[in-house]
């Protein structure tokens, strides 16, 4: 069971009712469940979106587009059956924060695919769960059937006119699958490959209707934001970035954990201050920010950033997933542009050729560099690959290859040099990853 | 959709809203390059290869997925678009094994092609390639799965071309793989298609893998000489010691009726041509009763004087009347004319039929004088909604079968299907309504209102409520309407408007038989032998008698009232059961390109060329018109066209007046329509010049020795026309067009390899007389992998025959989703 | 499918909920690939006999079935050993560790990435993130999830699903169940 950590600069919002058993359905209403959902039933779809709005949450899978604006997008009348579709695949490396709400809150889940789908107008819902959390989707699914049961989700819901559907969906190991129109494609029941862009979900979904989706976190703010308005929420954040949200601090630290912090909190000041500093006193390396997928920061980078979409995206990475890796000065920035990479190989769909191949070739290249038979012409050759995929894939996931790779290349290019003409790796001692 | 003007490298074009990008570009003459895009098939925008940059829009776009719109600004070629494109092909050559001096490919890959213009042609990478081991799926598909750059142009072939989907995406990443539904073997319909469709020389056929070069081959565009759908088939050519012989057969350039395409049939049926029981020496029976080989000039010479001597005899049982021909099912219809014509001047006999596997003569009465009712093939492509009746088209008419599938992805077809028993192509139907098997007849009564003709049968009404509200309708009906059944058919859908017509019968030119009059009591273009019009004076000594059909005139045989029998291309004894010692005293001659039951009990048997080794026009069975010419050459075998000729001139006939060749011989008539004593005057139509059309279409020489060019100049030294020579189909079609009235071909079209359109309307409604018995119609019912003798003969049909028999099983429903 | 309910290889158990499972969605194509999660927890792999029923049950080819199963790496056509062990060597895990995780289970077990143990109660595996990276680094045996680890305390999961498999071998019970 994943440990609880806290610190007191933390503003518990999504994460108030962590560790206070709100899975169970009583226990939620107790602590003032449910409530939003109420609220949302007698105000109406306008009024949500508009809270939606003002609350200035954008979403936390990754990308941070406007969670109100997206809803609004939806046509209102639709021929075929419009959904919610709450993704918790959640299998960016450095990022496990969804794993908590499920854990912890599920109901708070339910809460905000019900209200979701009574902005856009939706009958039905469902909550894709990654395979690997088998226990969580139990929890999940326990807390529907309860839900069920109290007349929460149902043909009639809180015993009004409104119809509102709930389907956990499990998946099967595929970090693919975390892209919106691939998530799609796999609660079709087929191959976690992506759709051709436009149309777009908000107007050929699921089935082929209208649908929003959004990440678990998003979803799980939801409630959160009806309950304290739109403005106040907003008034928490950074601007532009409203609320706060889950940073998964992972790696050389010496408490690593879920922290919620408010958007645009100091990057530094949750590595040295959050989570403990450095482990073992060690000097920082670099920091990955926001999932495997964004550039790596140099120590120099992260002084005064403010840990929002804008600003990081100003300093040239992603604030991605809100999962912070921190390395120290005894790694090896191959192995681990290696290690990243061979994640990415391993999970590209493959459906385009500058993903499929490029990936393939960038590991098959960083393993023999990082092995000690790389040469000059291969860390150009790195170079160029990742540039010729970056904005040529059909969908983000080749550039989320491209950037880490681009970023490991760029900033530490002195690393890589130093591993040129069989000289073994000067800073760590892994060399080959079995994974296939 | 309202026209947008947009712009494309500088250049404004036009072209409808939401037009793809990449195919406004092509008509605009801007090729963009592309692996994934495949036209008619589902988008991928996978290959990443047809990226081009769109103004304001902040990375490239594939054009294969771009909607062209109002005012949108594009940049197809630039330097960043070339890195583009030269990256994307530096990745897969990457992977790639580069085997191209031995690939199937090679000289005609989309991937070599593309390495050449982006000049990514040195390899950033030095790790290993990920090497694979070569897959046999079937005796028709070959994987090599290095050289696969996943496109998936197979597997939107198979699935939404063919309705198969028998071709799948296993794995994923660098590991993912074209995946066939058996595991590691395919179960499908062999079609090819997925070869055809294959950008490069990942999946090859067993015909043709590694045989040769497309280089060293001749590509002859021809027509398939199996079913009766007419596709055109381009056959690659290779010379060989005794001729010239066939390896591949495709369609690449998508130039016919067939666009791209092809059966197993016509694909990689065609090794018939090569087979080991092929006749290649005329053959006479000797004083021991066995079949010798011997001279053409003796062969010619015996049959000659044998039919000369009977004909002219005049005892009772002598005279042309004792003679029985019998033509062709698969030959051209230049021969099938000059068969009957042969039979009714040189002879003088009527007694001349085929084996008829389609009552078309009855289909043709029914639409004489209603012109623009008999559809085209082209029309099952676009028709809003068809009403099939009868017939299964995925295994009998594996090209109409395809067009209505297009048809329905493309533009919703609304098809209606009424069967009595399940046919595959139910899955694209809107409604279908199950027949008894002795049904058909009576849904034209239920049709036309009355209720109670069909009894009892599950939405019965709502078909035909849904049927008849159809503003227009194209009905196509099988081989189980004869005579009587489709009269009252077409006699239901005149009374309506805009109603077409198809009639599905079996074989490459069974129509062609019949339009070209192989039959006792009709002439060419149907007119009856009683009132012979033109015909009386074009054929001198033309008897107004009926004469035999093809079961009567073996009857007559065995019971020694026929004195000759003279057969082309057909296997009579075989088809009708006939027992072989009861013909012993007839003189039976056979042309014939295989020793058939038939030709086994000849006096005479004359080896013939196939339809792959000849030129000429046939027929399909919706009335199409295409050319066929010459692709392989045999040697020892002539033309049943050449053989005829030879005979006559034996005979001492005019062959002048038989075939009217060379200059001057043609008279093109005055009037435009032809002049008929009959009722019925069609409407006038321009004739175009007969003269002019210089076409030597390689009829008696090698096609590829260059010979043909040296005759051209011998001719034109002397101030000669090209066609001199009587052994050239075209001076037959030069007649045919003069007195068959549906015949008005647009021959600058013909000629450019396109089909022209019969028009059976033309018919005077004076051939009205009685219907064939029904019972005279034996179809066919040939399969995906048989082709009645000819399939018997085919190793790569037999083979393939033999391989699903052994592999089916029941195979859940495909998932069309 | 109502056949399928009758000549269902899988248990009753499982097979009633195949038949709610598929009802749950607009299209019951959606139930595949929980169909194929939960029957290979029951039979331990995709065997063509699985896969042909639950080809059946949703009116697909074995193909389309097959085609789907391989995209996704939970699910497998090979069987695994009764405790799939599964180390996740991604960033965060590698960096507190994970390689010297991953290395001391195969002394320990005795066997490599994608090996099983001869008497059948171990796999190993190399797997990506599985989403405790905070908690790193962290194993899931077959579903369960074991964080914070050290080389001692990997000794003790797996002495403790050693026990386990003994019980369950007493008893015959199934300890995937
Ligand atoms: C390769 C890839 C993987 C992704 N994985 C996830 C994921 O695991 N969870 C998630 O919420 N979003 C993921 N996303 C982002 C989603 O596509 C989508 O933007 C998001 O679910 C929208 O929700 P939001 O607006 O609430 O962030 C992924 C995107 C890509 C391209
Ligand atoms: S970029 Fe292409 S290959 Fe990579 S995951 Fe996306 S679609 Fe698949
Ligand atoms: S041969 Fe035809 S039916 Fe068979 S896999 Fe290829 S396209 Fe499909
Ligand atoms: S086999 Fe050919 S057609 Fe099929 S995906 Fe590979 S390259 Fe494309
Ligand atoms: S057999 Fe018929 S469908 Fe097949 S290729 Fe020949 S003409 Fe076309
Ligand atoms: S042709 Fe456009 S992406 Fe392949
Ligand atoms: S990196 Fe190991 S669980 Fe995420």
């Amino acid at each position: 069971m994943p440990k609880l950590t806290s610190h007191p600069d933390e503003v518990k919002i999504i994460s108030k009712r962590f560790g206070m058993g709100a899975a169970n359905i009583d226990r939620y209403i107790e602590l003032g469940g449910y409530e939003a959902t109420r609220k949302c039933l007698a105000e109406g779809s306008e009024w949500i979106i508009n809270e939606m709005k003002a609350s200035g949450l954008r979403g936390r899978g990754g990308a941070g587009f406007p969670t109100g604006l997206k809803w609004s997008f939806v046509p209102k009348q639709s021929a075929k059956p419009k959904y919610v579709l709450v993704n918790g695949d959640e299998s960016e490396p450095g990022t496990c924060k969804d794993h908590l709400i499920f854990l912890h809150d599920p109901h708070a889940i339910i809460e905000g695919t019900i209200i979701a789908g009574l902005a856009i107008g939706a009958k039905m819902g469902f909550i894709y769960l990654r395979g690997e959390y088998r226990y969580l989707i139990e929890i999940m699914e326990k807390a529907v059937a309860d839900a069920y049961a109290k007349g929460f989700l149902g043909k009639n819901i809180f015993g009004t006119e409104t119809e509102f559907q709930a389907v956990v969906q499990t998946g099967a190991g595929a970090y693919e699958v975390g892209e919106e129109s691939a998530l799609m494609e796999s609660l079709e029941g087929k191959r976690g490959v992506p759709r051709i862009k436009p149309p777009f979900p908000a107007v050929v979904g699921l089935y082929g209707g209208p649908t929003v989706i959004n990440n678990a976190e998003t979803i799980a703010s939801v409630p959160h934001i009806i309950t304290m308005g739109g403005a106040a929420y907003a008034a928490v954040g950074s601007e532009r970035n409203g609320g706060t949200r889950l940073f998964g601090i992972s790696g050389h630290v010496e408490r690593p954990g879920i922290y919620e912090l408010p958007m645009g909190y100091n990057l530094k000041k949750m590595i040295y201050e959050v989570a403990g500093g450095v482990r073992g006193g060690r000097k920082l390396k670099a920091v990955v920010p926001g999932g495997s997928s964004t550039p790596v920061l140099l120590p120099e980078e992260i002084e005064t950033l403010g840990m929002d979409f804008d600003q990081v995206g100003k300093a040239g990475s992603m604030l991605g997933s809100g999962g912070v890796v921190v390395i120290d000065d005894q790694t090896c920035i191959v192995e681990f542009a290696l290690r990243t990479i061979s994640f990415y190989q391993h999970e590209s769909c493959g459906w385009c050729i500058p993903c499929r191949e490029g990936t393939d070739w960038l590991k098959k290249s960083l393993t023999r560099f990082h092995a000690g038979f790389g040469t000059k012409k291969d860390i150009d050759n790195i170079q160029y690959l990742a540039e010729n995929m970056m904005g040529r894939t059909f969908c983000p996931l080749g550039d989320a290859a491209a950037m880490p790779t681009l970023g490991f290349v760029k900033k530490f290019r002195k690393e890589f040099e130093d591993h040129l003409d069989g000289k073994p790796c000067p800073y760590a001692k892994h060399v080959e990853v079995a994974l296939v | 959709m309202p026209d947008v003007t947009f712009t494309v490298d500088g250049k404004k074009l036009t072209a409808p809203a939401g037009t793809l990008l990449i195919e406004a570009c092509r008509k605009a003459g801007i090729e963009i390059p592309a692996f994934c895009y495949y036209p008619g098939l589902s988008l991928q925008a996978a290959c990443r290869m047809c990226v081009v940059r769109q103004e304001k829009v902040p990375k490239l776009q594939t054009a294969c997925t771009t909607t062209v719109a109002e005012g949108q600004v594009f940049t197809t070629e630039s330097p960043e678009i070339t890195q583009a494109r030269k990256a994307t092909i530096e990745l897969l050559l990457g992977n790639h094994p580069l085997d191209c001096p031995v690939c199937d490919a090679g000289g005609e890959c989309e991937l070599q092609d593309m390495t050449f213009r982006y000049g990514a042609g040195e390899s950033l990478y030095t790790e290993a390639k990920n090497h694979r081991e070569e897959q046999k799926w079937s005796p028709a598909v070959y994987f090599d799965r290095p050289r696969c750059i996943l496109c998936y142009r197979c597997v939107r072939m198979c699935g939404e071309g063919m309705d198969v989907w028998a071709l799948g995406i296993a794995n994923r990443g660098s590991s993912a793989i074209i995946a066939p539904n058996g595991g590691d073997h395919l179960d499908c319909e062999q079609c090819g298609m997925c070869i055809d469709a294959c950008p490069v020389g990942a999946l090859t056929s067993d015909t043709y893998r590694y045989k040769t070069r497309p280089w060293e081959m001749n590509h002859v565009s021809t027509v398939c000489t199996h079913c009766g759908d007419g596709c055109k088939v381009t056959l690659g050519v290779r010379q060989v010691d005794d001729g010239a012989e066939i390896v591949r057969g495709d369609n690449r350039d998508k130039s016919g009726i067939n666009g791209d395409f092809l059966c197993a049939k016509g694909r990689f049926g065609f090794d018939f041509v090569d087979s080991k029981d092929r006749l290649t020496k005329p053959l006479v029976r000797n004083a021991a009763g066995t079949l010798e080989p011997v001279t053409w000039e003796h062969a010619i010479r015996v049959v000659s004087n044998k039919l000369k001597e009977i004909r002219d005899s005049k005892t009772e049982n002598g005279g042309g009347s004792s003679i029985g021909v019998i033509g062709s099912n698969t030959g051209t219809n230049e021969e099938n004319y000059l068969l009957q014509k042969f039979a009714r001047t040189v002879l003088g006999t009527n007694n001349i039929d085929h084996i008829r596997t389609t009552d078309y003569a009855a289909f043709v009465r029914a639409m004489a004088g209603h012109e623009h009712r008999a559809a085209s093939l082209r029309d099952t492509e676009t028709a809003k909604a068809i009403l099939l009746i009868g017939g299964n088209p995925t295994e009998e008419h594996p090209l109409l079968a395809w067009n209505i599938r297009t048809n329905f992805r493309h533009n919703t077809a609304r098809l209606y299907i009424a069967t009595d028993s399940p046919i595959k192509l139910e899955r694209q139907a809107r409604q279908t309504l199950s027949l008894p098997v002795e049904g058909y007849e009576s849904l034209t009564a239920f049709l036309s209102g009355d209720d109670s003709a069909l009894g009892e049968i599950e939405n019965a009404k709502t078909f035909r409520e849904a049927v008849n509200a159809e503003e227009s309708l194209l009905v196509i009906f099988g081989q189980e309407f004869r005579g009587a059944a489709i009269e009252s058919l077409v006699k239901w859908g005149l009374a309506k408007e805009n109603v077409k017509f198809a009639y599905l019968g079996d074989y490459a030119n069974s129509r062609g038989a019949a339009d070209m009059g192989l039959s006792p009591d009709l002439l060419p273009g149907y007119i009856p032998v009683t009132t012979p019009g033109a015909f009386a004076e074009e054929y001198p000594n033309l008897s107004t008698q009926p004469g035999m059909t093809a079961p009567e005139m073996l009857d007559a045989g065995c019971r020694g009232e026929l004195a000759a029998l003279y057969i082309v291309g057909s296997d009579p004894v075989t088809a009708y059961g006939t027992d072989p010692a009861a013909l012993k005293r007839a003189f039976v001659v056979v042309q014939d390109i295989f020793l058939t039951g038939t030709a086994a009990l000849a006096d005479v048997v004359l080896p013939a060329a196939s339809l792959y080794e000849k030129a000429g026009t046939v027929t399909n069975t919706f009335g199409d018109i295409q050319l066929v010419k010459k692709a392989a050459d045999k040697a020892g075998v002539k033309p049943d066209f050449e053989i005829l000729v030879r005979i006559a001139g034996g005979m001492g006939a005019d062959v002048k007046k038989l075939v009217p060749f060379g200059r001057g011989s043609i008279t093109v008539p005055a009037v435009t329509a032809p002049a008929l004593s009959v009722d019925f005057v069609p409407t006038p139509r321009p004739i175009p010049s007969l003269r002019g059309i210089h076409g030597d279409l390689g009829q008696s020489r090698g096609a590829h020795s260059g010979e043909a060019d040296r005759h051209a100049v011998w001719l034109a030294a002397r101030g000669l026309e090209l066609r001199l020579s009587p052994f050239d189909p075209l001076a037959a079609l030069d007649e045919i067009e003069r007195l068959v009235p549906s015949y008005k071909l647009d021959r600058l079209n013909l000629f450019a390899g396109n089909d022209v359109h019969s028009e059976p309307g033309f018919v005077p409604v004076a051939s009205l007389t009685a219907p064939t018995a029904a019972e005279l119609i034996l179809p066919a019912h040939d399969g995906l992998f048989t082709s009645g003798v000819l399939g018997d003969h085919t190793k790569a049909l037999v083979e393939l025959n033999s391989y699903q028999e052994s592999i089916s099983q029941p195979v859940a429903e495909a998932a069309a989703d | 499918m109502s056949s399928a309910e009758t000549m269902s290889i899988f248990s009753p158990a499982l097979s009633a909920r195949f038949d709610a499972l598929v009802l749950k969605y607009p299209v019951k194509r959606s139930a595949l690939i929980p169909m194929m999660l939960y029957a290979q927890d029951e039979v331990g792999y995709l065997s063509d006999a699985v896969i042909e029923e639950i080809a059946q049950r949703l009116d697909l080819t074995m193909l389309d079935v097959r085609n789907v199963a391989s995209y996704y790496s939970m699910l497998r056509f090979k069987p695994v050993g009764k405790y799939n062990v599964q180390v996740c060597t991604n960033i965060s895990c590698m960096l507190r560790g994970a390689y010297d995780i991953f290395e001391h289970l195969e002394e320990k077990l005795g066997i490599g990435h994608k090996g099983i143990t001869a008497d059948g109660v171990f796999s190993l595996e190399e797997v990506e993130c599985i989403g405790v990276c905070c908690w790193a680094p962290a194993i899931q045996v077959n579903y369960d999830f074991h964080d914070d680890l050290t080389n001692d305390k990997v000794d003790e999961v797996i002495a403790a699903y050693r026990a386990k498999a003994g019980r369950a071998d007493a008893k015959g019970e199934s300890a995937n169940a």
